[in-house]
């Protein structure tokens, strides 16, 4: 294949490096802002010191101060000094303790991976159902089943996740009623305590995924068949495709290659900001469904006051939405050779 | 050659268009061209008139019934709907039809409020961005993307609680605060493209001054796409807030919107199935009404704009903010 | 590579006996429009024999590309087409798509008028061209490719192996074109529709696509629908010719019967309205009224509103196409054939009296403008790359009531040269004088007074409207920035309506309630709204139709005489500069390679791009435009990023081709600097003598 190398090459001449550096460097501008004022609004918002007094029985005040100062969140320490010391730990990879005295680091690990193993295949599924039902219904403007995906997509935009993620819930909840047994488990990753072969391990693990994979699945698709609609409709009316009917392509034929192609383009940006919420996870989906991942959380170190969790998330999503940005012009520039070559 | 017609008279300068103008009926204006294609979209009327009876339902509705939604009614106590409640009562024998119009109308406010306070900012902000250039618009890029890059649900979850003794306003304030930035980034690079516009540069040229461009040229053209995008962004208000208040980081007790009253009803969906569906229902038939109008206005007010990239980007940041 | 070519006429006669190749019988199409169905052509009978070129010629939205779309199958969906459309014998109509494409690029294949837009922007253009020779034909991918490089080959596009890779951005508009024609002829068709193929490119390059058609069409053989608005093109390339106004065939004839003798009172109006490079005096004459909106047709002949000789019968009864032999016409009472006659000529103009040129005061001086544009490459990557010499090096001098006509080809730099004299601020390089004073010594409160001495007009008169503003607030706008009293602006609003042929009841309607030309109208009036002394006027009239056109061509001349306006005249088009400038500058990449009074340029051009330009015009006279000289420029101008010491035309100059290697070393050293030739009369160019006068065009019917 000579198209990478091609790709890479260009992406690797000097200009190119050159405005990359540049780009980074605002990037790194727009980050450092960005970790200042969490930490800044996290620390006055939140109080650590709350959580411990708050605790049953009352522990004795010495050991609450000093339990928050080895933690790093006295707020007896100036703001400053308190967010250096938090900034020279962090440049080295340090991200600090949770509340409970658990590593942030360690947390991030554990965390990430049940996000992603929540949200990869409804983010999946639901991107693929997205770009065909409105690549369709573009096809067929207007028509009776143009309209009912119209109104199905509407009705799921308009429905809140979490409102979404309750009715799944409730629904589910109706067919076991009337089933007398447990048909559809929503709760958690998997049946706590279940033995059993690999099959029924990984069988539980699939039930189990079933309705949170459902409630992304539908809002995203519903998202994507919008985006996709415009985009393909733009291009039904291009006068390219004119030209590749006019060769003698069939009108179908037309569509897939030079259609179809062409309106993805636009898509990139989805794909990348959508590929990368992978990561900084869902929150009213994992609450709602009682999955442990980054979105729950980010909720439950606010309800803790956890100071450091609760930057180190802020932090990470920042992160996400930059190197997303990012992601979403390297994908634009390998999808659209407009844009890639000088 | 028999010629019968004499050529019509020749003025001084023989002017073409005058013969026609007079035969020709004045085109229909504008707004009754937007008038009647926004009519001829079914979902856009039906969108219109729903929201319609909501508001009519969230201000006038409560005054049909004795009930306060403070109200507790001891001697009915999870009680379905009745002649004395229509729409039940909670566990502690509030009357769910009082309490579902007041969350009503209060997430109908925080909605049309954020509306508003974003879409005046998005584009005054947005429109001197574009057209003043230089300094200003780095600056106002480099705002823009600060706020972008600040995950805003997480910084709404953190702050709302803390602000609860201001009350439900610096909720609004705060959901504005961070809802104008994708609007203003639109109406900035369609600045930048009026700017380049036979007209701005005529008015330039004839030495018209700069604020007067941007309020008397920029912004009505820019107009079509605020209408829309303000209309969506209702919705988009009302789903945010909804989505805060169930966590419990928007609107606090005791007051009530359908967020609160969503999360109080959700364990007794199916036991009390009142205390739950009424409030999703009209969440949803909300958000559902405006859109079907904003999507009705856009192709009323423009019938190109039915894919415009603004629409597009405002959907990815609701999708971003997939909490 | 540039050889003046004389063109023979493409054949004697068109094969009269042969069976007719495309057939169209009785075509109806109409769509859907907000106020009911919209007829848009309305019963069409065309055909085409083998090897003929038939030109179909209307003003926009008399449904001539409705026509070539439906001929092919590519209308929309929404439209509805009836009649019957015949290739070799086989009906299109009511083909399902399957069979529809086994047709289309074989028998039937098209070139279509945007070539930018033409080609599929995310595949490679040697790929683009192979898929359609598979369409057809079941070869290998390797074969295709191969011959996708041929095709490429014989329309002339240089290395045609590598270019086969490069995707369409990388390509110009004329390439592109070219590309399409190989698409559109990969399959030997029948019958080859070109719509419009030429209106989006350059003169020169317009030149160039003619002449690949011609080839395209000898390899082939196929038989030419050539669509178009420009008559000029029209004479150069047809064997016969069919007028459509509102949906209808109104005129058919032999191209040479119809240019010499038209019947149509359309038809005659239109050769009278279209300005000529060949004639400089010879007054225009405007077709009164606008094109009717086809949703509103009134009863009877779509023109008779329009008509200086309709009579009560035209506006009942619609007249059908009839007449001897092959010159058909549809008119009730076809009138004789002379214009002047018919339409009423604009009054003449007063002799103006002969003051010396060197007496009068200059209105605006110009020397050795230049400006820069940073370039930025790429969207993803985007970056500083370099500079783009826009303008560099231009000089214009306008005395008091003349008209000095800026001539020169897209990138040019005409607007960016505007734009710096009308910013009134100091410029990159170079001087700029207005009424004596340099806009480099300007205070800001100076600058916005003088605002008021120079006005522009726009190109686009939608785009310089704001749809939003009533039109008297528009005409006003100027008036109120300096500063004017609301009692001024009150009484002058209905004077300059009146004043532009409009209504001062107009005042109260927004732009989109004009037309084209009424709304160009509309611009003249804010632009004279402050009594301007020079007005800057940027292609003000490539937006319209002929027969408007030459209205506001008119009206300018009117109010030049009347008001003493100075004009500054920007201008793609040759025979609208020659109709109405005194002087005339030309432009290429930047800078002035020629100018001098309007008549002596365009008889002996000095600079070989003038020459060029000046051949590449078509002339909408067959006789002439067939056997006159041209000179067909190669490739098309180089980027303006480059900045090569020398003279920057030598790349596509037929003079530096016939030089010797030490003559060439000097085109390639040194830039050549303005020489005189006679009084007020300037050439860039080193072997200026070496360009070879035109043939004279006397016409030799």
């Amino acid at each position: 294949m000579k198209k990478p190398v091609r790709f890479i090459q260009r992406i690797a001449s000097p200009t190119v490096l050159a405005y990359l550096t540049k780009r980074l460097g605002y990037y790194a501008v727009l980050l450092a802002v960005a970790v200042f004022v969490s930490y800044v609004l996290s620390s006055l918002a939140l109080s650590p010191r709350g959580y411990f007094e708050g605790r049953q029985p009352p522990p004795p005040a010495e050991s609450v101060e000093a339990q928050l100062t080895a933690l790093g969140i006295n707020d007896h320490t100036p703001l400053l000094e308190r967010f250096t010391t938090w900034l020279s730990h962090a440049v080295r990879g340090d991200l600090g303790r949770t509340i409970d005295s658990g590593s942030v680091g360690e947390e991030f690990g554990r965390r990430i991976g049940v996000s992603l193993r929540l949200l990869l295949a409804g983010t999946v599924l639901g991107t693929a159902a997205g770009i065909l039902a409105g690549a369709w219904g573009a096809l067929r403007q207007y028509r009776f089943s143009d309209r009912a995906v119209t109104v199905f997509a509407f009705l799921l935009l308009s429905t809140p996740t979490f409102l979404l993620a309750v009715l799944l819930k409730v629904g589910a909840m109706k067919v076991n009623q009337s089933a007398g047994t447990e048909l559809i488990s929503f709760t958690g990753e998997k049946t706590p305590g279940l033995t059993g072969s690999v099959g029924t391990l990984l069988g539980d693990r699939a039930v189990h995924l079933l309705l949170p994979t459902l409630s992304i699945a539908l809002g995203t698709a519903a998202a994507y068949s919008r985006y996709q609609r415009g985009t393909m409709l733009d291009v039904l009316g291009s006068d390219f495709l004119r030209t590749a009917r006019a060769k003698g392509l069939t009108y179908r034929r037309a569509v897939l290659t030079h259609g179809l192609r062409t309106a993805l383009v636009p898509m990139s940006t989805f794909f990348a900001y959508g590929f990368l919420a992978l990561f900084t996870g869902a929150a009213f989906t994992e609450k709602i469904f009682g999955w442990h991942g980054m979105g729950s959380w980010f909720i439950d170190s606010i309800g803790k006051s956890d100071v450091n969790s609760v930057v180190a998330v802020n932090v990470f999503a920042a992160v996400m939405v930059l190197l997303s940005g990012f992601l979403a012009d390297v994908l634009h520039a390998a999808l659209d050779p407009r844009v890639r070559t000088s | 050659m028999t010629t019968t017609a004499t050529p019509p008279a020749a003025g001084p300068e023989h002017t073409p268009e005058r013969h026609a103008s007079p035969e020709r009926a004045a085109p229909p204006g504008r707004a009754r061209v937007a008038l009647r294609r926004f009519a001829g979209s079914p979902n856009a009327v039906v969108g219109a008139a729903v929201l319609l009876l909501l508001f009519l339902l969230a201000f006038a509705g409560p005054y049909l019934t004795p009930w306060n939604h403070t109200d507790i009614d001891y001697t009915a106590l999870r009680e379905g709907p009745s002649a004395d409640h229509w729409w039940g009562t909670t566990r502690i024998g509030q009357d769910v039809y009082a309490q579902v119009l007041h969350g009503l109308r209060k997430s109908l406010l925080i909605g049309l409020l954020v509306a508003l306070f974003a879409t005046v900012l998005a584009s005054v902000v947005g429109a001197c961005a574009g057209y003043f250039g230089g300094w200003t618009d780095r600056l106002v890029t480099f705002f823009i993307d600060l706020l972008l890059v600040f995950p805003a649900f997480l910084i709404i979850a953190i702050v709302s609680p803390r602000l609860r003794d201001t009350g439900w306003l610096a909720f609004v304030g705060l959901l504005a605060v961070f809802g104008w930035m994708i609007t203003a980034r639109v109406v900035r690079s369609m600045t930048r493209s009026l700017k380049e516009r036979d007209f701005v540069r005529a008015a330039e040229l004839m030495g018209v001054h700069p604020l007067r461009i941007v309020f008397r040229h920029i912004l009505p053209n820019v107009s079509s796409f605020l209408i829309v995008d303000a209309t969506i962004a209702v919705g988009g208000a009302v789903m945010s807030e909804t989505g805060l208040s169930y966590f419990g980081f928007g609107v606090q007790p005791p007051d009530v919107s359908l967020g609160t009253l969503i999360a109080d009803g959700s364990d007794a969906a199916l036991t009390y199935p009142w205390m739950f569906f009424f409030a999703a229902g009209l969440l949803v038939l909300f958000v559902l009404a405006v859109n079907f109008l904003g999507d009705g206005l856009r192709d009323a007010l423009d019938p190109t704009s039915d894919r415009t990239p603004a629409q597009k980007r405002r959907r990815a940041r609701r999708k971003g903010t997939r909490p | 590579m540039s050889a003046p070519l004389t063109d023979v006429p493409l054949t004697g006669a068109p094969l009269a006996d042969g069976p007719p190749v495309l057939d169209i019988r009785g075509l109806k199409v109409g769509f859907d429009g907000p106020d009911g169905p919209v007829p848009a052509v309305r019963g069409v009978d065309l055909t085409l024999r083998r090897g003929e070129v038939l030109g179909l010629v209307g003003e926009s939205g008399s449904g001539k590309s409705t026509v070539a779309l439906a001929t092919m199958g590519l209308l929309p969906r929404t439209a509805r087409v009836h009649g019957s459309v015949r290739v070799a014998g086989t009906e299109l109509l009511g083909l399902g798509d399957r069979a529809l494409s086994g047709i289309r690029g074989r028998r039937i294949a098209m070139v279509f008028q945007d070539p930018l837009s033409a080609l599929t922007p995310v595949h490679r253009v040697g790929d683009q061209i192979a898929e359609a020779v598979r369409a057809h034909q079941d070869v290998s991918r390797d074969r295709a490719r191969r011959r996708a490089v041929e095709l490429l080959d014989l329309v002339g596009i240089p290395e045609p192996a590598r270019r086969a890779d490069a995707y369409p951005h990388e390509f110009s508009g004329g390439m592109r074109q070219r590309a399409v024609i190989a698409m559109a002829v990969a399959n030997d068709p029948d019958v080859l529709l070109a719509d419009e193929p030429t209106t989006a490119l350059d003169v020169t390059v317009q030149a160039q696509i003619l002449d690949v058609l011609r080839t395209a069409r000898r390899e082939t053989g196929a038989a030419l629908l050539l669509v178009s608005h420009d008559l000029g093109v029209i004479a150069g390339m047809a064997d016969r010719v069919a007028v459509m106004y509102a949906g209808k065939v109104v005129e058919s004839a032999p191209a040479a019967e119809l240019f010499a003798a038209p019947r149509m009172p359309y038809t005659i109006g239109l050769l009278g309205a279209v300005p000529r490079p060949d004639a400089a005096d010879r007054p225009l004459t405007p077709i009164p009224g606008s094109p009717p909106e086809l949703h509103l047709l009134p009863q009877g002949c779509a023109f008779a509103p329009r008509c200086p000789l309709a009579a009560d019968a035209c506006a009942t009864t619609e007249p059908a196409l009839t007449g001897a032999g092959d010159h058909l016409a549809a008119c009730l009472e076809p009138p004789a054939a002379d214009p002047a006659a018919l339409y009423p000529v604009p009054e003449h103009t007063p002799a103006r009296e002969v003051v010396p040129r060197g007496e009068l005061p200059s209105v605006l001086r110009v020397r050795g403008l230049a400006r820069t544009f940073p370039v930025r490459k790429g969207g993803a990557f985007r970056r500083r790359a370099g500079s783009v010499y826009a303008v560099d090096g231009v000089d214009l001098d306008i005395r008091r009531g003349e008209t000095l006509g800026l001539v020169g080809e897209s990138g040019s730099g005409k607007s960016t040269t505007l734009m710096e004299i009308l910013r009134l601020a100091a410029p990159e390089a170079g001087e700029v004088e207005l009424l004596g004073r340099s806009t480099s010594e300007l205070t800001k409160r100076q600058a916005h007074a003088l605002r008021g001495s120079v006005q522009i007009v726009f190109q686009d008169p939608m785009a310089s409207l704001d749809p939003r503003m009533p039109v008297g607030d528009i005409v006003a706008e100027p008036l109120r920035a300096q500063g004017a009293s609301r009692a001024t602006v009150a009484r002058r609003t209905p004077e300059l309506l009146r004043l532009v042929g409009l209504e001062a009841a107009h005042a109260g309607r927004f732009p989109h309630e004009f037309s084209g030309g009424q709304r160009q109208r509309v611009g003249i009036a804010r632009a004279l709204a402050v009594e301007p002394e020079l007005l800057v006027l940027d292609e003000p009239v490539s937006a319209l139709d002929v027969s408007v056109q030459a209205g506001v061509l008119n009206l300018l001349r009117r109010l030049k005489e009347e008001l003493g306006l100075a004009y500054l005249f920007v201008s793609h088009d040759l025979a609208v500069v020659r109709h109405i400038a005194d002087r005339v500058s030309v432009m290429y990449l930047g800078r002035t390679v020629e100018s001098g009074p309007v008549e002596e340029v365009f008889a002996r051009p000095r600079h070989p791009y003038t020459r060029a330009l000046l051949s590449a015009v078509p002339v909408p006279d067959p006789a002439r435009e067939r056997h006159r000289e041209r000179i067909l420029l190669a490739g098309d101008p180089p980027s303006p990023v480059l900045r090569e010491p020398g003279c920057r035309f030598r790349g596509r100059c037929p003079v530096y081709a016939g030089l010797a290697a030490d003559e060439r070393a000097r085109c390639e050293r040194e830039r050549p600097k303005d020489r005189a030739f006679g009084p007020e009369r300037t050439a860039a160019c080193h072997f200026a003598e070496r360009v070879s006068a035109p043939t004279p065009t006397a016409a030799t019917p």
